[in-house]
């Protein structure tokens, strides 16, 4: 954020004339003027809830027994890391995201460097592809849970049955895709839904990629894997920093696709969907707050990370205009 | 890319360029092969919503069954007279009025981003996208309290509060970038011809963003349409959102999978159309402004 400021004061210069010490004030107010509804606006609306849960999340506060109520301290937090449910959903948390992110960053690079390409009908492909994006999620996961993944009449094992007739085979394995492996069950869903995403940061930094370069080092003979693994890859280093990240701060967050597939069931309940159950169904509403309060403290750690790589790519922008 | 190559470094060399053109070929096909594969559960989604559930439900799967509407009309109450109209309703009505409250409110703040810059303007750019990496779990809560409070709870206005907080980050950076693509001699020329703010922000700024305010608007509104948990919690029979009336629908109806495809179909059109319209802009938007 600091190389973000520092990198304001030459930018800004040419767009706005340097205020007149006399008048000024009134000018940097009138300047300021129109930000201010959208300031007030956020702050009020997400700064303070988060304070209100931090002060909740101090107390021992089940709303099913609103006498009890009292003061805790860190107990919550205390709770949060002992209490094993939730010990297990922070695992599930980063094995879910972990595999998520690093798996439609593999596809999503594949994707867009084959799309990087002029072949016939790439527009029509780009809207394949991009079709798994823009499903409802909720659609999504219900698609993948009753029309894919169901043991008895999904397309999976309908496919496993079809191929495994024509190989003369009768009872081909009819996995329960959801049951015998949970986690990846999910993974697999999510991984559908945000390959498109990574793919389309990666193909805008494959694009903007600056041309003459690449053709300078295919002119100095350079194999397509030597250009890629020189040229293309670290240009798309930011790209790629950006997507995991963007993309980490989304899959953390995810709740549709474990409430829709499992209901958090056999062990794929993850923070989010943990905290949620924990006030609307338990009804504990301290240590929901602190183990969101957690949450927040993983997300500010991958974010601020994620800021600096957009405070970068951004101040290159700005610097080029 | 390797074809048009070729050429300018020697004209004399057919086999490596047969060689290329070859390769080129294979590659679009893979392309194409992967845009099927991934579009194919969507694909079978719209084709299990237009069989017969007696077709719908079958190991192998029925790819030739005849078509028929009767899952759509199924799922619009024609047997059980329950329709999922409310719940579109108040899905649009939340979507667009929160578009609308978010244009209002990052037009201007984008204005000043962008424009008529204010000092210090990209830490303010990155306060905004702060708030957007707040985990929504962890202010839920303290909404879900006050709303009660307030008697606000199951109600549509609630959400286009808390969808304008959840979109404008977004919509503050997007603009700002948009503005700022818009040339400062423009804008110059503009005032001294003698046109004054409010005329400059008609006549030459949002004529010129306008592409990028559209595609603004509609990711705003896609995301609107999107969120569950908020509806989930918040909302009961009366705002209930469509995303909340679909998870539902399963529980309430038995499965019937020609049905529920139907209804995931209907429910995921408004941004399927949405989305396929700002394609360009929806990067941009995605990485908040930062990747063009």
């Amino acid at each position: 954020m600091t190389t973000a400021a520092g990198t304001s004061a030459p930018v800004s210069a040419p767009r706005t004339p340097a205020p007149t010490p006399g008048k000024g004030r009134r000018r940097a107010w009138a300047t300021r003027a129109p930000l201010l509804p959208a300031l007030v606006f956020l702050i009020v609306v997400t700064q303070l809830p988060f304070v209100a849960t931090l002060v909740i999340s101090l107390f021992d506060w089940n709303s099913l027994n609103p006498d009890k109520r009292a003061f805790n301290g860190l107990g919550n937090y205390a709770s949060v890391f002992t209490d094993a449910a939730l010990r297990d959903s922070v695992v599930t948390t980063v094995l879910l995201t972990a595999g998520v992110v690093i798996a439609t960053v593999v596809l999503g690079l594949a994707l867009a460097l084959l799309l990087d390409r002029t072949f016939f009908g790439r527009g029509m492909v780009r809207t394949l592809l991009i079709t798994p994006f823009l499903l409802v999620p909720v659609s999504a996961a219900l698609l993948w849970k009753h029309a894919l993944y169901n043991p008895e009449y999904g397309l999976f094992n309908g496919a496993l049955s079809w191929i495994g007739d024509l190989f003369g085979d009768t009872s081909p394995g009819q996995p329960d895709w959801i049951a015998d492996m949970p986690l990846l069950a999910v993974i697999a869903a999510l991984v559908w839904q945000w390959t498109p995403f990574m793919m389309l940061i990666l193909l805008a930094g494959l694009q903007s990629r600056p041309a003459e370069v690449v053709e300078a080092a295919r002119l100095d003979g350079a194999s397509a894997w030597q250009t890629f693994r020189h040229l293309t890859l670290p240009h798309l280093r930011r790209y790629l920093e950006l997507g995991v990240l963007l993309g980490a701060v989304h899959i953390v967050q995810n709740f549709d696709a474990v409430f829709t597939l499992t209901a958090g069931g056999l062990g794929t309940a993850n923070l989010p969907y943990t905290i949620y159950q924990t006030f609307y169904q338990a009804h504990e509403y301290g240590l929901a707050s602190a183990a969101g309060v957690v949450v927040v403290i993983g997300t500010i750690i991958i974010a601020t990370f994620a800021l600096r790589v957009v405070s970068s790519l951004f101040s290159e922008e700005a610097n080029r205009a | 890319m390797t074809a048009t190559t070729v050429p300018t470094s020697s004209p004399v060399v057919p086999r490596p360029a047969r060689r290329a053109k070859r390769r080129s070929a294979a590659l679009g096909l893979l392309a194409w092969a992967a845009g099927l594969a991934f579009c194919l559960p969507a694909l079978w989604m719209l084709l299990t919503s237009l069989h017969a559930e007696s077709d719908a439900a079958t190991n192998p799967p029925s790819v030739f069954a005849p078509l028929t509407l009767d899952g759509y009309r199924a799922f619009f109450g024609a047997d059980t007279g329950v329709t999922p109209w409310p719940p579109l309703l108040n899905s649009l009505g939340a979507s667009f009025f929160s578009t609308l409250l978010v244009l209002l409110l990052a037009l201007p703040a984008a204005y000043a981003l962008s424009i008529r810059r204010v000092r210090k303007w990209t830490d303010v750019l990155f306060f905004f996208l702060s708030t957007k990496m707040l985990p929504v779990v962890a202010g839920l809560l303290p909404v879900y309290l006050f709303a009660k409070n307030a008697g606000m709870l199951d109600n549509i206005w609630l959400l286009v509060l808390l969808y304008t907080s959840m979109n404008l980050p977004i919509a503050v950076w997007m603009l700002q970038s948009f503005l700022a693509d818009v040339p400062v001699s423009v804008i110059e020329a503009a005032q001294v011809d003698g046109a004054r703010l409010p005329t400059v922000l008609a006549r030459v700024i949002a004529p010129m963003a306008a592409p990028g305010i559209a595609a603004t608007a509609l990711i705003c509104f896609i995301f609107s349409w999107n969120e569950l948990l908020f509806a989930r919690v918040l909302t009961g029979v009366v705002a209930q959102t469509a995303p909340v009336f679909l998870t539902g629908f399963v529980t309430s109806q038995g499965l019937f999978l020609a049905q529920l495809c139907a209804a995931s179909v209907v429910v995921s059109l408004p941004v399927l159309a949405a989305g396929y319209a700002a394609q360009d802009k929806l990067v941009q938007g995605l990485s908040l402004g930062a990747v063009k």
